[in-house]
């Protein structure tokens, strides 16, 4: 850690999460500056979506802790930890019933900011994301998928918490739709500068969009290295993530 | 004397037990839903009383009416009034519907949109109130239609302990071994239960297609 960031965003301290007998997530350290997105690579069940649900304190760690903001989720308010973090998940995990302005005010709305003031932020969150304010009277069924993930977006950025925490954000999209949302993303992120975890278990995605890659298999860390590096990195396991992903073109070459 | 003649000559009194039906499935539908909507959030919040609650309303349910009244005749205050009895049995035999849906309507909202409520930092009475129940309404109020139609023919037995409603007129036809004055009582019944069939079953549709888009 350099001198000019003391203090992490996230800091996850030797945490494992244990459920009936099994490591879910076993003695994971790692941790994230502000301005810094680290993404978590790993197949289904290798514990992202643990390591995730362990900062914004939906689960508590069985060993070691976790640190945001450097106070352990576990002497947070777990309401207020999770009103500073925004959750974007597949699909964006919209409210149905809701339309598409009262999910993206919906963390304004209860944290009692004046209407007037929701409204406008509503507004501001939609242009932020590429979504037309003619979408905002919508009910998330009349969108599409990629208008959803960009209301999920817009929702979880709603309120300015300085931690973004996305869980296979653009995994049900197609590639173009992907590619698009992901370089948007970067953008966003570049202007934001929030302390952001992206769990994907796509290595293009990864190094599209990390400064760091980390790379978790059963529960355990593999790697974590600044997204330069992380190709080159000699671990079998990155190996075989790397070669899983460059078979294809190879072959459409030949 | 034929069906219509007794029922417009009647019609005084078919309308006055008309509305004393209404009112005891009335009275007993508010208490079953006071009682039983919480009962089956309450079973949502705490799985391991799931099993008791469901079971204990199940088997209320598998008692026969009449010896439901013959179990309340001798309790006190209850006991004393025919309505009480009345309103007591059929807010128990409506209870099961209630909190069976109420559990199911709520178990049934989709976890990812669950989840995304409490990450955001719902409170978890903001998530039942702004996200489980709006979900879960068109599934409760399915539950309230059933206990509310079982209730409107229920509720003809309730005569039998002297709580009036339209089961008067069945009673008394069957003691007078006259089919029209059965009818009398009978069609009106049916009327009504097919009436909050139509009317529930509507609010249930809309209240689904207004909540359930996904």
């Amino acid at each position: 850690m350099t001198s000019s960031n003391p203090r992490p965003a996230i800091d996850i301290d030797h945490a494992s999460f244990r459920l009936s007998g099994r490591d879910l997530v076993h003695d994971l350290t790692l941790s994230v500056r502000q301005g810094e997105t680290l993404v978590l690579l790993g197949r289904s069940g290798s514990g992202k979506t643990t390591t995730l649900r362990l900062v914004n304190r939906l689960l508590e760690p069985t060993a070691g802790e976790v640190r945001v903001n450097g106070l352990r989720t576990t002497d947070w308010d777990p309401i207020r930890l999770r009103r500073g973090i925004g959750y974007v998940i597949q699909e964006g995990g919209l409210f149905p019933h809701f339309t598409v302005a009262r999910n993206v005010g919906l963390v304004p709305r209860i944290e009692n900011w004046p209407g007037e003031r929701t409204r406008a932020r509503v507004e501001e969150m939609l242009s932020l994301v590429g979504l037309s304010a003619d979408l905002a009277s919508r009910y998330p069924a009349q969108l599409s998928g990629g208008q959803r993930q960009r209301v999920g977006v817009a929702r979880a950025l709603a309120a300015d918490p300085p931690i973004l925490l996305l869980d296979e954000p653009f995994g049900a999209l197609d590639p173009i739709t992907r590619a698009e949302l992901q370089k948007e993303f970067r953008a966003l992120q570049q202007r934001l500068k929030k302390a952001v975890i992206f769990v994907t278990h796509d290595l293009h995605e990864a190094l599209v969009l990390g400064d760091r890659v980390a790379l978790m298999e059963e529960g355990r860390m593999i790697e974590d290295l600044p997204t330069t590096e992380f190709a080159h990195s000699t671990k079998p396991l990155v190996r075989a993530y790397v070669e899983a992903f460059s078979d294809a073109p190879e072959r459409d070459e030949r | 004397m034929n069906f219509w003649h007794f029922m417009v000559t009647n019609r005084q009194q078919v309308l006055d037990l008309t509305i004393e039906h209404i009112t005891l499935v009335g009275i007993s539908i508010l208490f079953a839903v006071l009682l039983g909507i919480p009962l089956g959030i309450m079973i949502t919040r705490k799985p391991q009383l799931s099993k008791l609650v469901l079971g204990s309303a199940n088997v209320l349910q598998t008692i026969p009416a009449l010896a439901l009244f013959g179990f309340l005749l001798p309790m006190p205050w209850i006991g004393a009034r025919g309505g009480r009895m009345a309103v007591l049995a059929l807010t128990l035999y409506a209870l099961l519907p209630l909190i069976r849906n109420t559990y199911a309507g709520i178990r049934n909202v989709d976890p990812a949109v669950v989840e995304a409520g409490r990450a955001m930092g719902l409170t978890d009475q903001q998530l039942l109130w702004q996200v489980e129940l709006p979900l879960a309404s068109g599934v409760i109020v399915a539950g309230i239609r059933i206990a509310t139609v079982v209730s409107i023919g229920l509720a003809t037995i309730a005569a039998a302990i002297g709580a009036g409603g339209l089961g008067e007129f069945i009673f008394r036809g069957l003691s007078m071994v006259h089919y029209q004055v059965i009818l009398a009582g009978a069609v009106p019944a049916a009327v009504l239960a097919l009436a909050a069939d139509v009317g529930l079953g509507a609010l249930e549709r809309k209240l689904g297609m207004l909540y359930a888009r996904a």
